[in-house]
């Protein structure tokens, strides 16, 4: 019998100790919110990376939509959140929106929510066990939905690990923002139950004093009343000061202030 | 020489196939089953070259069992169908094609529909209402367009089946005297006799 690599205990204390500084990484991240709802699932997060000299003008015309900072498309049922160090967060979802494809590809049909959230889990833990390579610094939240569970929300971490949640949160804050969860959850909320919900937890625990469009992406997974199918929808800036208008969160324009 | 029907009926799907195992002029057995149960709301029956059939066959089977394991639902028919589809595609631009040409009946469980596939060794992939391989064909898909009621129960769409069963067994030259009938429903896989 030959053990390729014999089993060291060392190698384990190692590896939790990564992991360790993984999520430490992740707690210092934009806080990033999901909530289910019987019609769909909302998605938000706060922003780190602002600045006036910043160049959004992708984010409020072209692309799928959001900055390309917190919220991605995946598939046309699946958007993803991430919280935690930005470029192994954009290998990761390179990796599922390949996966996504490649899954289309041979089934021709949208990928099962859970079924990519594994395919990620499997990479992520592949960076645990082999190599002797750090492990990705990200927590993903997977928001989306397929014909046979409807809609979903699924949490990963760095170890590998994931589970299906009804609400929950990832990056700084997270603590706060899970009991308030807890505590106003509903087992059978609409998704403008759970966009309410979302903006008065995110509203307690973003650092900015008010909510808009500069520190917030917004992100919501529905079903096509016409076609049924799912239908993904990153909010635009201006999307985004409407939705926090609509309910009741007005922008302090600094402009206006110096003024009076 | 090898012969396969199927139609789609009132929320079943039929797959019919003969039973005759020949080579050549010799006729080995009459009692093949050549309609594989590959999940659990999925038959598949399978004619083409003798060996590639039930090598494919068992191919798709223990995939598709293993993707059943691991993702609690079973693949949908259109999902089946396609990935047989691209493992056919791909083996046709191989160095050594698998020549196997396939009936695919199912029903779709999260849909509550039937489905029916018509699959050849080249991938061709068709969604069809009733459908046919082999000589037989020639005989039975011109009864089927006049008589085929996809809105048929049980009972009716099984004498539209003997109708192209008797015709075939008349008209054909190859004496093809049994044929294997399989039913698929909401509740599964289950053999009929006729």
């Amino acid at each position: 019998m030959i053990a390729v690599r014999r089993f060291s205990l060392q190698r384990v204390v190692y590896t939790r100790v990564r992991l360790e500084y993984a999520m430490e990484a992740i707690s210092h991240a934009g806080t990033v919110l999901g909530v289910l709802a019987k019609d769909g699932v909302v998605l938000a997060a706060e922003k780190k990376v602002t600045g006036k000299l910043l160049d959004l003008s992708i984010a409020k015309e072209g692309g799928y939509g959001g900055s390309g900072e917190k919220i991605f498309l995946v598939n046309n049922n699946v958007i993803a959140g991430v919280a935690g160090i930005t470029a192994d967060a954009n290998s990761l979802i390179n990796y599922a929106r390949t996966a996504a494809q490649r899954h289309l590809f041979s089934y021709n049909e949208d990928i099962p929510v859970e079924q990519l959230a594994q395919i990620l889990c499997d990479l992520k833990q592949g960076y645990t066990q082999y190599g002797g390579l750090r492990p990705f610094g990200v927590s993903l939240l997977y928001a989306g939905y397929d014909p046979h569970y409807r809609f979903q929300l699924y949490h990963s971490d760095p170890s590998g690990n994931y589970s299906g949640w009804k609400a929950t949160c990832i990056g700084a804050n997270n603590g706060t923002a899970q009991s308030l969860l807890k505590q106003e959850y509903k087992d059978d909320m609409t998704v403008d139950d759970a966009v309410a919900l979302v903006i008065k937890v995110m509203s307690k625990t973003m650092d900015s004093t008010t909510l808009g469009s500069e520190k917030l992406e917004f992100a919501t997974i529905t079903l096509d009343s016409t076609t049924k199918q799912p239908k993904a929808k990153i909010f635009r800036p201006a999307d985004v000061d409407a939705l926090l208008a609509k309910h009741g969160i007005a922008k302090k324009d600094d402009d206006t202030e110096m003024k009076s | 020489m090898e012969c396969s029907f199927a139609l789609i009926g009132d929320g079943y799907v039929l797959v019919a196939a003969d039973t005759n195992a020949a080579r050549s002029i010799v006729k080995m057995k009459s009692d093949e089953d050549k309609i594989k149960t590959v999940s659990p709301h999925l038959l598949m029956a399978y004619s083409g070259e003798p060996g590639d059939t039930v090598q494919f066959a068992e191919y798709v089977e223990r995939n598709l069992r293993l993707q059943h394991i691991r993702n609690i639902h079973e693949l949908r028919p259109s999902a089946s169908a396609s990935w047989i589809r691209r493992s056919l595609a791909d083996s046709i631009r191989s160095r050594h094609p698998y020549a196997v040409n396939l009936l695919l009946g199912g029903f779709d469980v999260a849909a509550e529909t039937p489905k029916l596939y018509w699959i050849d060794y080249l991938g061709t992939l068709a969604e069809v209402p009733f459908a046919a391989h082999g000589y037989g064909s020639y005989f039975a898909l011109s009864l089927l367009d006049r008589y085929h009621n996809p809105k048929a129960s049980l009972e009716e769409g099984i004498e539209i089946l003997k109708r192209c069963i008797s015709e075939v067994q008349k008209r054909l030259v190859i004496g093809l005297e049994k044929f294997n009938v399989k039913v698929v429903d909401k509740d599964g896989v289950r053999e009929i006799e006729i």
